[in-house]
């Protein structure tokens, strides 16, 4: 007799010892690389950042161009508080998130009432908008210098944020890791299957019933919340908050790097951000003048030939071993 | 206000419902009413604006006038999940389906809204054993319980419409409507769904747009012709089958029995 369709459901959602990898490798580095600390954790506050897109974007079906909006309103709360001489780390960053959660909630509420490239120009203005707030309030923001020097306290008053980097990369790392841990239990949850659901098919779901529009809201306002917490990382890592921080260039560079890996896995972004970020690196070293132009030619092809992303190509390669499917 | 002899209150009633796209009037006019418990089709030739009355009755459509009620209360302001959640279900003619899902976890979804657990977060969704065996009780019910692992898009056509039914019947519907059930259904498999229509709860009252006859006249208790947006004819399918200006609008090309 097959096992019951509950048992079944559950061992999807069980954890498997791949996803344990990303985790094994992050701790490898901290003590087998100690020169990459830097911008290890940049990558870990950037997979984090990927990983609150996907939320909307892989899950909920919302494209978007303006996520940058939410990492920056949460670097700039981070980093106005620790100017203004609060520079407690995890109270920043819970804050950041509670802003950045409200941003999420208030654009949610009214771009959300719209759909496809209506929605996609929404989400740029509400970023746009708010780039142009932190470039004109300078008595909050500091204008177009921008937010830097500033103190932020040891970790649980303890562990001094050390110009190695060691503490950063830390903290960057068990904060990534509760994010991913969040992510995971809300993809299974009946919330996240509804999340799906509209993406799959909205029609169907309003027709058993479902309040559509409120549910997007939430997913929205929780990705700004998790997209504020990454920023929020980044400025009390780097003690700097600028403008940039909210621009076209970050919230299409996010979407590329989710695209790269792969959309809707929860994975994606574990794959996408490195990859990317590495492959800048090396590009830029090798042709200063024309790596974008690389980059764009890696990201053609993947959309051509590999539509799934990285993690789609093995999906190929490996079709069919029971415990791939799922990741 | 005519109210059917043995029976109360309606459960779907809709009152002098209109709908205009312009210049055009889809549905004209048009009173209808369901009883508890009814087996009841909607039958007419292509274009005659049936499709456009279910979408006003499911609250998918606002009407340009008229109103529709729902166990006696008027849900004419209703939205669709509003109207769902008192006890109105529906399917399409054309598979509205989570096709990237498993059959399971489509009829899941239809659970958790109706029982009110879907926007928890905290939990994964099997945690709800509860919701998990209901649904898969309605797949059993239907006959497809040995899908339930395979993902929609798997399955043939005619099994994608009986999961069709089985999102409908999982929000615990009081009154259901059926939009061309068989539609695209190759003949061998129509009969499948024709006995799960036939086994259907009958405390369930369900209106069924149709085009096949032997359907209709198999399963209805009683038949409204609806011929370029108004009630052309209402009655007993005998009276129906048998009424020379139904013949001649629509049964006369291809005659019954």
């Amino acid at each position: 007799m097959n096992p019951p369709p509950v048992e079944v459901l559950a061992a999807r959602g069980r954890l498997h010892i791949f996803e344990l990898a990303p985790w094994a490798l992050a701790v490898a580095v901290y003590f087998l690389a100690d020169s990459y600390l830097t911008v290890g954790a940049q990558i870990l506050v950037t997979i984090l950042f990927a990983l609150s897109l996907d939320v909307i974007v892989g899950y909920a079906g919302i494209v978007t161009l303006g996520h940058a909006a939410f990492f920056g309103l949460g670097a700039y709360t981070a980093g106005i508080l620790a100017v203004r001489g609060f520079g407690e780390p995890i109270t920043g960053l819970l804050l950041a998130g509670l802003v950045s959660g409200a941003g999420g909630l208030i654009s949610g509420a009214v771009i959300l009432r719209t759909r496809g490239l209506t929605l996609v120009m929404l989400t740029l203005t509400v970023m746009l908008m708010l780039n142009e707030v932190a470039n004109r309030a300078y008595w909050l923001t500091a204008g177009a210098d921008g937010l830097f020097g500033f103190q932020i306290w040891p970790l649980f008053g303890k562990f001094r944020f050390d110009i190695y980097g060691r503490t950063a990369y830390w903290y960057c790392l068990a904060v990534l890791f509760l994010g991913w841990w969040f992510v995971r239990m809300l993809v299974y949850s009946p919330f996240g299957r509804s999340l799906t659901g509209i993406r799959e098919n909205t029609r169907r779901m309003y027709a058993v019933g479902a309040p559509v529009r409120r549910r997007l809201v939430m997913a929205y306002t929780i990705s700004a919340a998790l997209a504020g917490i990454a920023g929020a990382l980044l400025a009390q890592t780097t003690q700097s908050v600028a403008p940039s921080m909210i621009n076209l260039d970050r919230s299409g560079t996010v979407l590329v790097m989710l695209i790269l890996g792969g959309v809707g896995r929860l994975y994606g972004a574990f794959v996408g951000v490195p990859v990317f970020m590495l492959a800048e690196d090396t590009l830029a070293k090798q042709d200063p003048t024309y790596w974008l132009f690389w980059i764009g030619v890696a990201i053609v092809a993947l959309v051509l030939f590999a539509r799934g992303g990285i993690l789609g190509i093995f999906d190929r390669l490996l079709a069919g071993t029971h415990a791939w499917r799922r990741l | 206000m005519e109210a059917p002899v043995n029976v109360a209150v309606p459960v779907l009633e809709a009152r002098q419902l209109s709908k205009h796209f312009g210049a055009l009037a889809v549905t004209n006019n048009v009173n209808f009413s369901l009883a508890l418990g009814a087996r009841h089709a909607l039958i007419g030739p292509n274009g005659a604006g049936k499709t456009t009355f279910i979408n006003l009755l499911s609250g998918t459509l606002r009407p340009s006038a008229g109103s529709v009620f729902l166990a006696g209360e008027d849900v004419t302001r209703c939205s669709e999940a509003q109207r769902v959640k008192r006890g109105l279900g529906r399917t399409f003619q054309i598979n509205q389906l989570y096709v990237g899902l498993t059959v399971l976890e489509n009829v899941l979804i239809a659970v958790a809204e109706r029982a009110g657990i879907a926007y928890r977060l905290f939990r994964p969704i099997w945690w709800y054993r509860k919701h998990v065996d209901e649904a898969y009780a309605h797949l059993e019910q239907l006959g497809i319980a040995e899908d339930a692992l395979k993902p929609v898009r798997e399955l043939s056509y005619g099994r994608q419409r009986l999961v069709e039914i089985a999102l409908a019947l999982a929000l615990r519907p009081a009154v259901l409507l059926l939009d061309e059930p068989a539609a695209g259904v190759p003949k061998g498999e129509s009969s499948i769904i024709l006995d799960v229509i036939g086994a259907l709860p009958r405390d369930v009252a369900v209106l069924i747009i149709e085009h096949d006859m032997d359907i209709v006249f198999r399963f209805a208790q009683c038949v409204t012709v609806m011929v370029q947006g108004v009630v052309f004819a209402e009655g007993i399918p005998r009276e129906i089958s048998a009424d020379p200006r139904v013949r001649s609008v629509y049964l006369g090309e291809q005659p019954h029995g």
